[in-house]
């Protein structure tokens, strides 16, 4: 089945949801960025927080095996598959901390995807900076390449202050030395790097550097998660899209006074929860991002 | 003890800017009121904090149990909060209205609940 091909399909049995393209409109070396990239997608799934409990979700044990069901169901395998942080919910005990993240590694485990990526958000990692996230999964940060798109991954929550930090931070500014001014980048991280409401917490405190260093290459695009929505935003030409939860949806920015989840509807279950496909297409030299629900209306 | 009034003038001129520092904080203990804020597993207490337009004030920080941080980010004023050490910052607010403080390190399943309101009023 081809990309097309397989987007119709998804349109046609209507499991398709909204879907956002970005594309690197007016980059002017996007024919040269596309020329060596393949067309393929992988998939996003965030904030699972596994170890849960609470009204904003009485589905909380069902929600994470759900969604990767969702994801073993699609028409055509992803190329892989990337957790992007809050894999489980805190907890000040050092052992169930452990519990909850190898609850959660047996369940991932269950996507019929061979690859499978992982990156910490702060309910993991920030209160024994990563430490036990990395007895379990490796490296907080780490980059790679893929079909012509060098993926970046960057840990903005083992420090509690919500810093990349110097050390991190040069070694972002050596892996991006190692790359071409016009290659394709994608960053995947937890918070967002810029300050997208920093009186929630909505923000990484040297996030700017980060930005900074991505700016002088000209075909970025950050996916992260932390904040339970989509959200979309551009800081200069660097398109920033965050994903929805997989336990419970967050309030729109500064939208009410405090950021408590969204409550439970048992009439819409699920409402506001999902992940999404991330379609890398060698002609536009974008992404179209499609959103997907835990599971079919 | 005399004010020194290029101190005083450098502190209103800061306050002019929104702006807040810990410089020349030692020196200026004992003119301007202070605040105790104390911070523990997940609250500030006092939560509502209650300030006049242009009064200098000194903020002072005590953590009951773990690392903390002060964020109040309408005037790029923060602030670690070590347990065992008092944190002092000084703020001259500089316009009226309401104004959300939080916490921004990361403390534990109750962290994104810690936080507060700083009200200025004229």
């Amino acid at each position: 089945m081809t990309e097309f091909d397989r987007r119709q399909f998804l349109q046609l049995a209507g499991v398709g949801g909204a879907v956002f393209a970005s594309a690197l409109a007016g980059c002017a070396s996007a024919a040269g960025a596309k020329a060596a990239v393949d067309d393929f997608y992988f998939v996003q799934l965030s904030d699972t927080h596994w170890g849960f409990e609470g009204a904003p979700n009485p589905d909380a044990k069902l929600t994470l095996p759900k969604a990767v069901s969702a994801v073993n169901a699609l028409a055509q395998p992803p190329d892989f598959v990337v957790f992007t942080g809050d894999l489980t919910h805190t907890t000040d005990d050092p052992q169930e901390r452990r519990r909850r993240l190898a609850e959660f590694r047996d369940i991932a485990a269950q996507l019929k995807v061979k690859t499978v990526r992982f990156m910490p958000g702060e309910h993991d990692a920030s209160l024994d900076n990563g430490a036990a996230y990395q007895e379990f999964f490796g490296a907080t940060h780490y980059s790679f390449d893929h079909k012509g798109v060098h993926f970046i991954a960057l840990d903005n929550v083992s420090d509690p202050a919500a810093k990349i930090g110097d050390e991190q931070l040069a070694w972002l500014a050596a892996d991006l030395a190692q790359q071409p001014k016009d290659a394709r980048i994608v960053v995947l991280t937890h918070r967002p790097l810029f300050d997208l409401y920093p009186q929630w917490d909505w923000a990484t405190r040297d996030g700017a550097r980060a930005i900074e260093l991505l700016m002088q290459h000209a075909n970025v695009t950050v996916f992260y998660g932390h904040i339970h929505q989509e959200h979309h935003f551009m800081t200069g030409h660097i398109a920033h899209h965050s994903a929805k939860s997989l336990i419970f949806a967050l309030p729109a920015p500064g939208s009410q006074p405090r950021r408590s989840p969204l409550a439970w509807d048992a009439a819409q279950p699920y409402r506001g929860l999902g992940f999404r496909e991330i379609e890398a297409e060698a002609q536009t030299a974008g992404y179209q991002i499609t959103e997907l629900p835990v599971v079919k209306a | 003890m005399p004010i020194d009034p290029t101190r005083r003038a450098l502190v209103r001129a800061m306050g002019s800017l929104g702006l807040a520092s810990i410089a020349g904080l030692a020196a200026s203990q004992g003119q301007e009121r202070t605040v105790r804020i104390v911070a523990r597993k997940f609250e500030f207490e006092p939560r509502l904090i209650v300030l006049k337009k242009g009064e200098p004030v000194v903020l002072e920080f005590t953590s009951l149990d773990v690392m903390m941080g002060f964020n109040l980010n309408a005037f790029k004023l923060r602030t670690d909060i070590a347990p065992g050490q008092v944190t002092r910052l000084m703020l001259t607010p500089d316009r009226a209205g309401e104004f959300v403080f939080y916490c921004d390190v990361f403390c534990g399943n109750g962290h994104e609940e810690m936080d507060g309101v700083l009200t200025v009023t004229e």
